[in-house]
């Protein structure tokens, strides 16, 4: 090979590269991104069904009932113009209670209603729970 | 094609230099704020937590004089830091009901022993239901209430000896 | 006085770097008595690497013995804390860690001007400077914008730095060691611009680049693998990489070192590739810079407690736009007359490298885009995350293919090979690699794609990586043979881990009364109890768990439900039981009135080989680093001798 040909061929390599990693991410993007929805923009305009989405807001008051199993609870997030009723299997976390906010990580279903992978509680606006900032930083992010 | 893909990479930094000084141009709001200052204290009934001690709940709170309510806990350490700024209020005749966070009456017993009692009355928060009810952050923290029981001051953290002329302050308005 | 000693010493450092800055110019530039100003800039980078060594060690000293009349100290420290606390608070704050970097970054300087001998004098003397210049800007922003030594008149009684959250040994000791990490890649950036400046690119300046970049990627490799076995057990999901933008900030610089790496050893050997190293080089240095003033500034943690400091982050963006943009600048203007360097047909060791470079910077494309995206999208007025989902999804199919480099480029010749040879060499590991994904299909083919394509690639290379040994005199072999070998490995046992673990970890999620058991993978425990216990600056729910495996003998294992003080957290302590083929998980959730308790149980198969993994590559890394270093000497004693 030629070493002119060579260093095209390089450089060549070098822009596919760039061009993969730039559309690898975008075709990713597109599928994976989670989008943040308050109630009132879900029912503007729903995500599809099963899409990875946040969906946050206020626990509206009296909307916690838990079920027999002890691990799944059922409620309703509201942002004061629409609602969203949401079931979620696992630990909540500590300050997650009625009349407060919370992020919901999940997807819609197709009647409309939330299914929680992950509850993030969220208790006023200084407080976030550490494992929602990644406990390992907290060197970084408590600091003065 | 190899002259602008020399440069490429420098096109590929500016971009993203720009991209990241939007991110600082307009940051996210992060502004602190206390939830519950302006509202009253929310309907606690707290049993007491050591012998000869009364409980707190929210009658005795509202007697028509301001008083404060601090939340701590044996097992904190800035609890033991904030003491001896809370004796010296005590001792300027100060009203201080304590709400004990998840904790046990020996080790309170024996942190009242180490560090003083400035307190009036300690209500038992096992669960930290009234610290979370109360929008609470954390424990320390200290509550200026006033004589209807409506909060005046959420003092986040531990009373230091340069907190204790805003708190004076606050209580002396809200007489 | 202690702190005014030590604020002296930073100023006096200062100086020297300007000094420094100077010299190495004039050295650089001159043509006949480089070696004479290149003694003179060897001098001064050592007085400077002294005298910032004990500004810092002033810093240490003032928060050892807690002089509150340091602001610094009275902000982030208390007499109360342990001494171990006490020291790492020194940089466990925006000011101390800093100064910690300007510390490892002058003494890394010093180090290079008195180790390096082989480099040509101009060369030398231009990369002095550019570590000079590089000091420079951080020394402006530290006695400027953050100075650590600030008095603080009249002294507080005592400090405020009591945040229980802050006292982990975990945190003590992982920042320092990604900073070491970063700064060694500094190095290798100062090499390049220097070799860049003199029109110097060829092998003599990669082998003084290369045990720089092997060290900080050591370093790196260390840092990663001790922060995700820490976020593994602390944080209580059972997860052990969460791509958190904090994550990502320290594994952007690891995949650059990676790739550098590689590069330059073809540089080294073959005199190939010189463009791409140096473009790898400043790439590197820039990810590490990226990171810090990610984590610094704040901007990208929207859901962190406590607001970072812009006007900081803004800082480090600024050094960040003039080293980087200056020397991207230098590398567009300069590297038309960097000489082709030695050529290579396709199939050869350097082809299989430059594969390996080429998927490496997609991985590192993917993961700066998915770091980033969220903020392109907040200028544009959309609110979004990008989560695990994205970053499995766009980086594993890259990272199998590299695999398939990994094994080939160690089994190919220099220069130019055989397809016919390299598939007989490579039959072996390929075989290894089928027999594994037909076993695993037939034994367990509901695992998923991915965690049977993980475990049969991580056999193949686990193969592969020994191959490059077989045929060898064992005891002749040089030690970075070595190296190389045991660091892919370490590559390969890790993915088992991570495969494992994604296809056969099992879990258990149940409300469950004292007394009553729960069965996960082969373990069944009893819930015996729960009770309150109390720490030194933690109140705890504690579960007694009594565990057994089949009908093995019982153990305990004691989940807490543990509550902070200030902000009020609670976090999970998950108690963890290992044994040789995996660990057992368990987190205590939260009581409900009925007297039931929430209990989560994982039975991770060979989950321990992830870190196992990272381990052994940071050890194949130090062998290598050895043997180069080992043998460098021996040759130049060589030389003297028959001289």
């Amino acid at each position: 090979m030629k070493p002119k040909h060579q260093r095209m061929l390089l450089a060549g390599l070098a822009l596919v590269a760039v061009l993969g990693a730039a559309g690898l991410a975008l075709s990713g993007l597109k599928d994976e991104a989670a989008f943040f929805y308050a109630p009132a923009d879900a029912r503007a305009a729903p995500p599809e069904p099963g899409r990875a989405v946040r969906l946050g807001g206020m626990v509206a008051s009296g909307s916690i009932q838990r079920a027999r199993d002890g691990v799944t609870i059922h409620f309703i997030v509201t942002d004061g113009k629409d609602s969203v009723p949401v079931s979620f299997t696992g630990v909540a976390p500590d300050l997650f209670k009625e009349d407060s906010g919370v992020v919901a990580e999940g997807h819609f279903n197709a009647d409309g209603s939330f299914t929680a992978t992950n509850l993030l509680a969220k208790h006023d606006e200084r407080y976030m729970p550490p494992e929602v900032a990644g406990a390992m930083h907290k060197s970084e992010t408590l600091e003065p | 094609m190899r002259r602008a893909l020399i440069w490429l990479p420098l096109v590929l930094f500016l971009l993203l230099l720009g991209l990241v000084i939007s991110g600082i141009v307009k940051p996210g709001d992060r502004a602190v704020r206390s939830a519950m200052v302006g509202k009253p204290v929310p309907a606690l009934d707290l049993p007491a937590l050591v012998d000869g001690k009364p409980g707190v709940n929210s009658a005795a709170l509202a007697t028509g004089e301001p008083i404060l309510l601090n939340l701590f806990a044996s097992w904190c350490v800035p609890c033991i830091a904030e003491a001896p700024q809370l004796m010296k209020l005590k001792q300027q005749g100060v009203k201080i009901y304590g709400v004990a966070v998840r904790d046990t009456p020996e080790a309170m017993a024996r942190f009242l022993n180490e560090n003083g009692d400035p307190y009036a009355a300690i209500g038992d928060d096992g669960a930290s239901q009234v610290s979370i009810a109360l929008g609470s952050s954390g424990v320390p923290e200290t509550y200026v209430i006033d004589g209807s029981g409506r909060i005046v001051l959420q003092h986040i953290g531990y009373v230091g000896e340069q907190d204790i002329a805003e708190i004076r302050a606050a209580l002396e308005k809200a007489r | 006085m202690i702190a005014e000693a030590g604020l002296a010493a930073l100023w006096l450092a200062a100086a020297m770097a300007i000094l420094q800055l100077g010299v190495a110019w004039v050295g650089a530039s001159a043509s006949s008595d480089a070696p004479l100003y290149l003694r003179a800039t060897r001098g001064v980078a050592l007085v400077q690497g002294v005298l910032v060594a004990i500004a810092f060690a002033m810093l240490i000293w003032v928060f050892a013995r807690s002089d509150m009349s340091v602001l610094l100290v009275a902000e982030n420290s208390h007499s109360m804390k342990p001494m171990l606390y006490k020291i790492a608070g020194a940089w466990g704050n925006h000011e101390g860690s800093m100064l910690l970097w300007v510390t490892v970054l002058a003494v890394a300087g010093g180090a290079v001007a008195f180790f390096e001998r082989q480099l040509a004098p101009r060369t030398l003397s231009a990369t002095l400077g550019a570590q000079a210049a590089i000091g420079l800007g951080f020394y402006a922003f530290l006695l400027l914008a953050s100075n650590p030594f600030t008095r603080l008149n009249p002294p507080p009684l005592d400090g405020q730095g009591l945040n229980p959250l802050l006292q982990d040994p975990g945190l003590a000791f992982h920042p320092p060691t990604l900073y070491f990490g970063y700064v060694g890649l500094s190095v290798a950036f100062s090499f390049a611009v220097g070799a860049l400046l003199v029109r110097d690119v060829g092998p003599a300046f990669a082998r003084a680049m290369r045990p720089w970049v092997l060290a900080a990627w050591i370093f790196l490799t260390i840092g990663i693998t001790a922060g995700s076995y820490w976020a593994y057990y602390e944080l209580g999901w059972g997860g052990w990489w969460f791509w958190d933008p904090v994550e990502n900030a320290s594994l952007m610089p690891w995949l650059a070192a990676t790739a550098l790496l590689h590069s330059v050893t073809v540089l080294a050997t073959r005199d190939g590739l010189r463009a791409w190293t140096l473009m790898l080089a400043v790439v590197a240095f820039s990810m590490s810079m990226i990171g810090t003033f990610l984590v610094r500034s704040g901007i990208l943690t929207s859901v962190h407690a406590f607001a970072v400091d812009p006007l900081r982050g803004s800082f480090i963006l600024v050094l960040l736009a003039l080293y980087i943009g200056g020397a991207l600048l230098l590398f567009a203007t300069r590297v038309g007359t960097v000489k082709q360097g030695a050529t290579f047909e396709l199939v050869s060791r350097e082809g299989a490298l430059v594969v390996n470079n080429l998927l490496l910077s997609v991985i590192l494309g993917v993961v700066l885009i998915g770091t980033l995206y969220p903020l392109l999208a907040q200028a544009m007025g959309v609110q979004l995350s990008i989560g695990a989902p994205f970053f499995n999804k766009a980086t594993v199919p890259v990272a199998l293919a590299l695999v398939i480099a990994t094994v080939a480029g160690p089994l190919l010749r220099w220069r130019r090979d055989d397809w016919r040879v390299l598939a007989r060499r490579m039959a072996v590991p390929v075989l290894t690699a089928v027999a594994a994904a037909i076993l695993l299909l037939v034994l367990a083919g509901d695992a998923g794609l991915y965690p049977i394509l993980g475990i049969s690639f991580g056999a193949g290379l686990a193969v592969g990586s020994l191959m490059p040994l077989v045929g060898r005199n064992l005891r002749r072999t040089p030690l970075y043979i070595w190296g190389m070998a045991i660091a892919h490995l370490g590559v390969a046992v890790s993915i088992l881990g991570m495969a494992a673990d994604s296809g056969f970890t099992r879990e258990r999620l149940a409300a469950i009364p004292i007394g009553e058991t729960l069965h996960v993978g082969p373990f069944s425990a009893k819930l015996a109890d729960v009770a309150p216990t109390i720490g030194p600056n933690w109140s705890a729910l504690e579960a007694r768990l009594e565990v057994r495996r089949g009908d093995g003998r019982m153990f305990v294992l004691r989940p807490q439900q543990r509550f902070f003080s200030n902000p009020v957290t609670s976090t999970s302590e998950a108690a963890l039981a290992t044994r040789w083929d995996g660990q057992l998980y368990a987190v205590l959730g939260n009581g409900s009135d009925n007297g039931r308790w929430q209990l989560r149980l994982w039975w991770k198969p060979f989950v321990t080989l992830i870190w196992a993994g990272g381990g052994l590559i940071a050890f194949g890394g130090a062998l290598s680093l050895i043997g180069r270093l080992w043998r460098e000497r021996r040759k130049r004693k060589g030389e003297a001798q028959e001289a």
